[in-house]
């Protein structure tokens, strides 16, 4: 408790400094909500085990450091930037290092059609009407610490606005570059994505780091899906195994729209993600899959809600864990289904493979139906790789190594499958054999 | 001699299930092993492959004049044995072409044989569709996922074709099969055959051994080779019943 107690002293007592550093900014309105929600913080405490929803994930490793939010951008050579980039791949990309928005590294390709990308902190500059409309009213600072957290240091993140009836055709690559070789940084991505009706738009959010520094990522990402939009999100993560990394995404997805959201995560130290999606209107449809792969004593958790507000919605989840070492998983897939969400489709499902004897992983699958013409389903499964495989393609004169990365990369390609575009995929297939050769 | 099989004695779980088997194959051979259920058919066939869970207790098996029990079991495969499974095991995520080149080319590798790239290793396996009557569609497939059952075994026979063994043990891989995948299968094995390989065909039914013409018949009866014979020996195996070798075990054992 102790320890609680002097870190969040730690982020209030930095505050003062960070205002300063701010020149000018104190009297806009993105500043009062910083102030506003590190009134929240200090008002909130750190979850610890006793809190139900952090049980198996045990944060004081991260509570032990005391981190400083990132002054300014750091230089980074564009040669390091370009083994995260897809090869090949037309697409906008946008760079942030340490949480700040980097011009020089970014290429935003000239879209027509005023599609709205850029940093989000040049969008508060310019009172974005669409920043005031949905800014902060997806993620609630108010009740959880890290979000808290968040908006008091929010220094930047990507802002995209798609306007009603217009394909974005080429996808949108968020690069978040950590690098805190001199001290402990602390970073705050703060995204908002906003789809009008009709509209569609595939973007990834991708987190990396240059170094195996110890570094401290807070990220809040917000997604409305307009009306019959359709987007298309994946998160990868291939960041320093000392790395923290803390997200949370929060979806709103109006009338038939579609939302789809695929991450593929190598963890840090210790990794908490929180995806969460609602379905504001009737005909919606929605996408979860994840995978990870841990090892040493990693642990990663994965925490996703799918909130069935209305009725006639279809939702999906596929949630793979691989674990070696002494890493530990979490998976906790909460499916509500409201009182009036009658005819409701909800398939979950996770499967965890455990390649060490000391790996543990918790799953935990929770179904609240209110409503009584639905159909869900959850499955959960936590196993070794199958003998009985494994004998088959060494009898087939495959070695052991090699038989039991074929078992394990068929069991990651179920989730890398679904994602849409080959040269995403192509680079995740190289993460992935990097993995499984070291 | 190509293998040849010495007072082997094989347990599971502490349980002893060959009881000292005897067995030579030359090349050029087809030898069949028949038996009722429970004999350890199966368990000879998994032992040669080298599957782990079966602990050799006693005894010798060579092959091509190697230490076969010293080899782990892709080491078998590359030296050139190869079982069809009684029962092929599913591997989702794993395509059939996927799996078989990555096979083709560790034993080519282990022979000293250059890799096949993806042009040559395609002509060679459409080569090989053929003997099977394969369907394309199939190659894609995730390895035996969803395939009926005489889509297994002819998936079996396939793949014995395109690793071409010097020693092929067939496990059952009659069982269940119509006659028309029977006939299938069969043709596959014949037209295998050549001077410089042998096949054990593990088997219930005499019936395969209408298609498949084995030089010796061997009966197994709890654990241990009771009789051997020609492929008469097979015949008068239906007629009787295995309960005439029950009654002459008496004697034998």
């Amino acid at each position: 408790m102790m320890q609680t107690n002097e870190i969040n002293k730690w982020y209030i007592s930095i505050f003062d400094d960070f205002e300063r550093n701010l020149n000018g900014e104190s009297k806009s309105p993105i500043h009062q909500l910083r102030r506003k929600a590190i009134q929240d913080f200090s008002q909130l405490s750190f979850p610890t085990n006793k809190d139900e929803e952090w049980r198996f994930t045990n944060i004081s490793p991260l509570l032990k450091h005391k981190f400083n939010p990132a002054i300014n951008v750091s230089y980074v050579a564009k040669e390091e930037v370009d083994r995260f980039r897809f090869s090949g791949l037309k697409c906008s990309l946008m760079v942030f290092v340490n949480g700040f928005f980097s011009d020089e590294l970014s290429n935003i390709r000239s879209i027509k059609d005023k599609i709205t990308i850029k940093s989000i902190s040049t969008a508060f500059k310019e009172n974005n009407p669409q920043i005031q409309k949905h800014f902060d009213h997806y993620a609630d600072s108010s009740a959880q610490i890290f979000t808290a957290l968040s908006t008091a240091y929010i220094m930047d993140g990507a802002f995209i606005h798609v306007p009603e009836n217009i394909i974005v055709e080429e996808p949108i690559h968020i690069l978040f570059l950590s690098t805190s070789p001199n001290g402990k940084i602390l970073s705050h991505p703060r995204n908002l994505i906003i789809t009008e009706k009709n509209s569609q738009l595939l973007f990834i959010e991708h987190y990396a780091g240059l170094d195996n520094s110890i570094y401290f990522t807070n990220a809040v990402t917000e997604i409305s899906v307009g009306e019959n939009a359709v987007v298309h999100h994946t998160k990868i993560q291939e960041e320093s195994k000392s790395s923290f990394h803390i997200a949370r995404m929060e979806t709103v997805q109006e009338r038939n729209s579609c939302f789809t959201s695929n991450m593929i995560s190598l963890g840090g130290e210790i990794t908490r993600n929180d995806f969460n999606t609602r379905f504001n209107n009737t005909g919606g449809e929605s996408e979860l899959n994840g995978l990870f792969l841990i090892d040493d004593s990693q642990l990663f958790d994965a925490h996703t809600l799918i909130d069935h507000a209305s009725p006639h919605c279809n939702s999906h989840e596929l949630y793979r864990g691989i674990l070696d070492g002494k890493s530990r998983g979490v998976f906790n897939g909460k499916v509500i289904v409201r009182k009036d969400a009658q005819k409701t489709n909800a398939f979950q499902e996770n499967n965890n493979i455990i390649l060490s004897n000391e790996a543990l992983v918790d799953t935990k699958p929770q179904l609240e139906i209110f409503a009584d013409d639905v159909k869900c389903s959850h499955g959960a499964t936590v196993g070794q790789l199958d003998n009985e495989a494994l004998f088959y393609l060494k009898s087939r004169g495959i070695g052991e190594e090699k038989s039991r990365d074929i078992l394990i990369h068929a069991f990651a390609s179920d989730v890398v499958r679904r994602i849409k575009i080959d040269k995403i995929k192509d680079h995740i297939e190289n993460i992935l054999t990097e993995k499984f050769n070291n | 001699m190509l293998l040849e099989i010495k007072d082997l004695h094989a347990s599971i779980e502490g349980k002893e299930i060959l009881k000292g088997i005897n067995l030579s194959v030359n090349e050029g051979e087809i030898h069949a092993i028949m038996g009722p259920n429970g004999s350890g058919k199966s368990t000879l066939a998994q032992v040669l492959a080298g599957r782990e869970e079966y602990k050799v207790t006693k005894g010798e098996v060579f092959f091509k004049g190697k230490n076969l029990l010293d080899l782990a079991p892709e080491d078998r495969a590359r030296e050139g044995i190869f079982l069809a499974f009684q029962y092929p095991v599913e591997i989702p995520g794993v395509s059939n072409t996927n799996m078989l080149k990555t096979a083709v080319n560790e034993i080519r590798k282990y022979r000293g044989e250059e890799e096949y790239d993806a042009m040559e290793f395609l002509q060679m396996i459409k080569s090989k569709m053929k003997l099977v009557e394969l369907e394309q569609a199939l190659l894609s497939r995730a390895v035996n996922e969803g395939y009926s059952g005489g889509e297994k075994k002819r998936n079996e026979i396939f793949q014995m074709a395109v690793l071409e063994p010097k020693l092929a043990i067939l496990d059952e891989t009659d069982s269940g099969l119509d006659i028309d995948a029977l006939r299938i299968v069969a043709n596959g094995v014949n037209m295998l055959k050549s001077p410089d390989n042998a096949t054990i065909v593990v088997t219930h039914y005499q019936r395969l051994l209408n298609y498949i013409v084995p030089d010796f018949v061997h009966v197994l009866y709890k654990g241990r080779i009771v009789k051997s014979g020609s492929k008469e020996l097979a015949l008068e195996l239906e007629e009787k019943g295995y309960d005439f070798i029950k009654d002459d075990s008496g004697v034998l054992v």
